[in-house]
């Protein structure tokens, strides 16, 4: 593999992990936000 | 290999190398495990007397799921070494160079900490205690300690896998109740023959690692004996559900039905001097144990389903 094609696919697997690392986070917000609603509608 | 050359040699790699990718994150946290671990307690959660919101609920699952992904990352950082042996494990993402050893080690730590505290926060604290024991003897106990020790690992490392029903009980009730226990023994008993039969014929590579598997110390037929007494144990212990009031009439004819087919498969492999019948006892240990937690959860949810 060449270098410039070993530096574009670094590039991407990079992009692909900060867009997963991304979600995941959006995804923490939404939990905390659901628990604490249901927790503060007293069904906890 | 040193510490220090290892990690030089691994930094090098990453600098070389795409690292690792979003796939092999998923990879170490062992899916497939995941998945019956994160069902059995589902039904732990399910059968359990009480009431808990959905929303916590899915959470309290959730968190079983991520726990038993980050016990099963710090077990392939610690087994980096033999897996690198094993032809089953060598294409793992650490043997096979494409994530460092502090990766997967801090991956792990951070998933089990977040999820510890957020079953503790969503749903309670015993449920959450529970968890970081499971993950605890998982790594400690079973990983670090007994694995590479006995023969017997698998049977008391076991109780690292029977520990999500009790969890997801937990997460409702608050305790653990003699139901979850019935649920925990199930697990326990099962796996010995589910290891036993997956490592039959896979014992050139615990061979060759150095495991000290049954096969390897005590050879094939003590091995099959003793997956056939476990697979016996297996019949007043999933009838323990039933006994307690856990599960109704539907859970019992099933429950008789498959442990018939399973025996039936234990006799085969105890009698075959082949590894078919160990493959097929592998294949259909996983289908047991689904099938008794589907029949748990189908007779606890018949009622409001009819």
């Amino acid at each position: 593999m060449r270098a410039t094609d070993l530096e574009q696919e670094r590039q991407r697997t990079i992009r692909m992990r900060n867009r997963a690392l991304v979600a995941v986070l959006v995804g923490l917000v939404l939990l905390f936000y659901a628990i604490t609603i249901v927790k503060m509608g007293g069904s906890g | 290999m040193t510490e220090l050359s290892e990690a030089a040699a691994a930094a090098i790699s990453c600098r070389t190398t795409p690292g690792a990718a979003v796939a092999d994150y998923i990879e170490i946290l062992k899916p497939r495990v995941m998945s019956l671990v994160t069902f059995t307690g589902l039904v732990g959660l399910v059968v359990a007397p009480g009431h808990i919101h959905p929303v916590l609920a899915g959470v309290a699952v959730l968190c079983i799921a991520v726990g038993a992904g980050a016990a099963g990352a710090i077990n392939m950082w610690y087994e980096r070494d033999i897996d690198a042996l094993m032809r089953r494990t060598a294409g793992r993402p650490l043997p096979a160079g494409r994530m460092m050893p502090g990766e997967a080690l801090g991956f792990g730590a951070v998933l089990a900490t977040g999820a510890v505290l957020v079953m503790g926060l969503a749903a309670n604290w015993v449920a959450a205690e529970l968890l970081a024991l499971t993950i605890g003897f998982y790594v400690l106990v079973y990983t670090i300690w007994l694995k590479r020790r006995t023969p017997q690992n698998i049977v008391i490392g076991g109780a690292a896998g029977a520990f999500p029903p009790i969890i997801g009980w937990a997460a409702v009730t608050g305790d653990i109740g003699w139901g979850a226990i019935a649920l925990f023994a199930i697990i326990f008993f099962w796996t010995p023959p589910h290891f036993w039969a997956l490592s039959l014929y896979r014992s050139g590579d615990y061979a060759t690692a150095g495991v000290p598997m049954l096969p390897v110390i005590a050879g094939p037929r003590q091995t099959k004996r003793q997956m056939l007494l476990y697979t016996l144990l297996l019949w007043p212990v999933t009838a323990a559900p039933w006994l307690l009031g856990v599960a109704g009439s539907l859970y019992g004819a099933g429950a008789i039905l498959l442990n018939g087919v399973f025996t039936g498969a234990a006799i085969q492999v105890w009698r075959d001097s082949g590894e078919r019948s160990a493959r097929r006892m592998f294949a259909l240990s996983l289908l047991y144990l689904f099938l008794i937690f589907s029949l748990l959860l189908l007779d606890r949810t018949r009622g409001a389903l009819l």
